[in-house]
């Protein structure tokens, strides 16, 4: 008896300690940066343009160009990847092709970021003649994080009782008006999580945009999607390895902002699909 | 008037034979009970009439199915399940509120007019016997409901699309006598103006709401007669036992 508590207190232990394994380097990183970066963070920081071969003034047009190539690169792979996903789910056959085209888009999503940069390279930038713009930049991240939003929102459509789906074709309704009025909305929670990974992704990934958008030193807004743009990963890369005598709370303070970014547009997700899930009746 | 007419039917899913050359017919404006063991195909019967069947990818038939002497799978499936509907063994109320729970339907079908739906919410309410209980909460979800108000939610929402038959797939199993009483009650009423097919697991349920009783065992259909004459002199010796409880 004495024995069996004691196991299952190692158990416990153990289990616990894996637990605390995780939660201590990701609250250091946060505690690690906020200490150093915060000293930097003022208006002028966010809301100037870098000034002094980027050692000085602010880093407002890499926010800005960071917003807009997560916005573009989600406007391009939501839509495509929740048809794909719709397609995938409701409509292949189980067959030995679907099973392939499934199991390669599952590991699309494991391909080195770098791989992506270098096709987007390739067909956007060279080959289709968009220049390194935020346009190429923008489909180039999309492209990444399709097989994400894919995977993830074939889960949560294939999480919706097929009961519920019974019941609405058993009503007379069509295969497309079950997906859309039943399937669909029920899925959306899950949906909007693989959203979330892809936002977070795309804007923390260097890779992809350093030879699609980026640019190294551009202290002005971009104009059109054809105009190249900052970014908060790549600059932080630039004024940590290639601008000599960069004061390390600036870069720091640019982390902090990069990290601050993604938190939160995640929230705001996370805030979305809070609500849905509240609605959500079974 | 026969309403549907099955002859030499057969079905498979992948390998298994889950009906074997069934010829029966069901008449118009009756309750034909089917009762048979688990894994007799009685639930595959009924899901044969409404082409429910057609949603497993290792469905396979042979034979000949009628509803209203055309072929049943000539007929535009959608229009099928519209004539033919269905009440689940568990009470399957759609995440919806009541009221959208049985608008769902008549939406689907084209219906905008929101008066007019509201119209037919409440007669179906009331052809249920749900109206009464629901009628200050129609916005309320449906899953807020006892199982045996879901129930007679789930047969309100299957008349609203105005039917002609109406398949029951063991709908008490779920349910306490009282709310298998307000069932019955329902279905019995139901008789005048629609065709009844009831699958179901209780035996005295057949008994008590039958017009003619089929029992099936092992996929084949054992017998079909007068409900009085399957459960006073039943012509099969299988159908005796069964009915007396020896078996199943």
């Amino acid at each position: 008896m004495r024995n069996t508590q004691r196991t299952q207190k190692i158990a416990f232990f153990l289990l616990f300690l894996a637990t605390l394994l995780i939660v201590v380097p990701v609250g250091l990183i946060v505690v690690i940066i906020i200490q150093k970066g915060l000293p930097a963070i003022n208006w002028q920081f966010l809301s100037d343009i870098p000034r002094q071969g980027m050692r000085s003034g602010g880093i407002f047009p890499a926010i800005v160009g960071t917003f807009y190539l997560v916005f573009g690169a989600i406007l391009f792979a939501l839509p495509i990847g929740l048809l794909a996903a719709v397609y995938l789910s409701e409509y292949a056959k189980d067959n030995l092709l679907n099973r392939i085209i499934k199991l390669a888009i599952v590991n699309l999503a494991g391909v080195p970021s770098v791989v992506y940069g270098l096709f987007g390279l390739a067909l956007f930038v060279v080959f289709l003649k968009f220049g390194a713009s935020i346009l190429s930049g923008s489909l180039t991240l999309g492209i990444m994080i399709l097989p994400i939003i894919i995977t993830t929102s074939r889960e949560a459509l294939e999480s919706v009782p097929g009961s519920f789906r019974e019941v609405s074709l058993s009503l007379g309704a069509s295969k497309w008006q079950t997906i859309r009025h039943i399937v669909l909305p029920n899925a959306i929670p899950g949906i909007l999580t693989g959203t979330i990974l892809g936002l977070g992704r795309a804007a923390g990934e260097t890779a992809p945009i350093l030879f699609t958008v980026a640019a190294f030193y551009l202290p002005r807004l971009p104009k059109s999607i054809f105009d190249q743009a900052m970014a908060l990963p790549y600059h932080l890369y630039v004024i940590s390895t290639q601008v000599p005598n960069v004061d390390e709370k600036v870069r720091y303070g640019t982390a902090l902002v990069l990290l601050f970014l993604v938190l939160f547009m995640n929230l705001v997700a996370i805030i979305i699909r809070y609500n849905f899930r509240k609605k959500k009746k079974w | 008037m026969v309403k549907f007419n099955a002859k030499n039917l057969n079905i498979w899913f992948g390998q298994v034979h889950a009906l074997k050359g069934v010829n029966m017919e069901v008449q118009a404006n009756e309750i034909l009970s089917i009762i048979g063991p688990s894994n007799s195909g009685k639930t595959s019967f009924l899901r044969m009439l409404n082409r429910l069947n057609d949603l497993n990818p290792s469905f396979k038939m042979s034979g000949w199915l009628e509803f209203d002497q055309e072929n049943i799978r000539k007929i535009d499936i959608e229009v099928l399940r519209k004539r033919v509907g269905m009440v689940f063994a568990l009470p399957l109320p759609l995440p919806l509120s009541i009221f959208e729970n049985i608008a769902y339907g008549v939406k689907m079908h084209g219906e905008k007019n929101l008066q007019k739906i509201s119209v037919i919410v409440e007669r179906s309410l009331k052809q249920a016997y749900l109206w009464d209980e629901v009628k200050d909460r129609l916005k309320s979800s449906a899953f807020k409901l006892s199982g045996g108000q879901q129930q007679r939610l789930c047969i309100a929402r299957t008349l609203a699309v105005e039917p002609e038959v109406i398949l029951f797939d063991e709908p008490c199993s779920g349910l306490d006598p009282i709310s298998t009483a307000k069932v019955e009650e329902a279905m019995l009423k139901l008789k005048k103006d629609y065709t009844i097919v009831l699958v179901t697991n209780n035996v005295k349920q057949a008994a008590r709401v039958g017009d003619r009783t089929a029992f099936f065992l092992s996929g084949e259909l054992v017998e079909l007669d007068k409900t009085e004459k399957i459960f006073t002199a039943p012509g099969d010796k299988r159908t005796d036992g069964y009915i007396r409880g020896k078996f199943g």
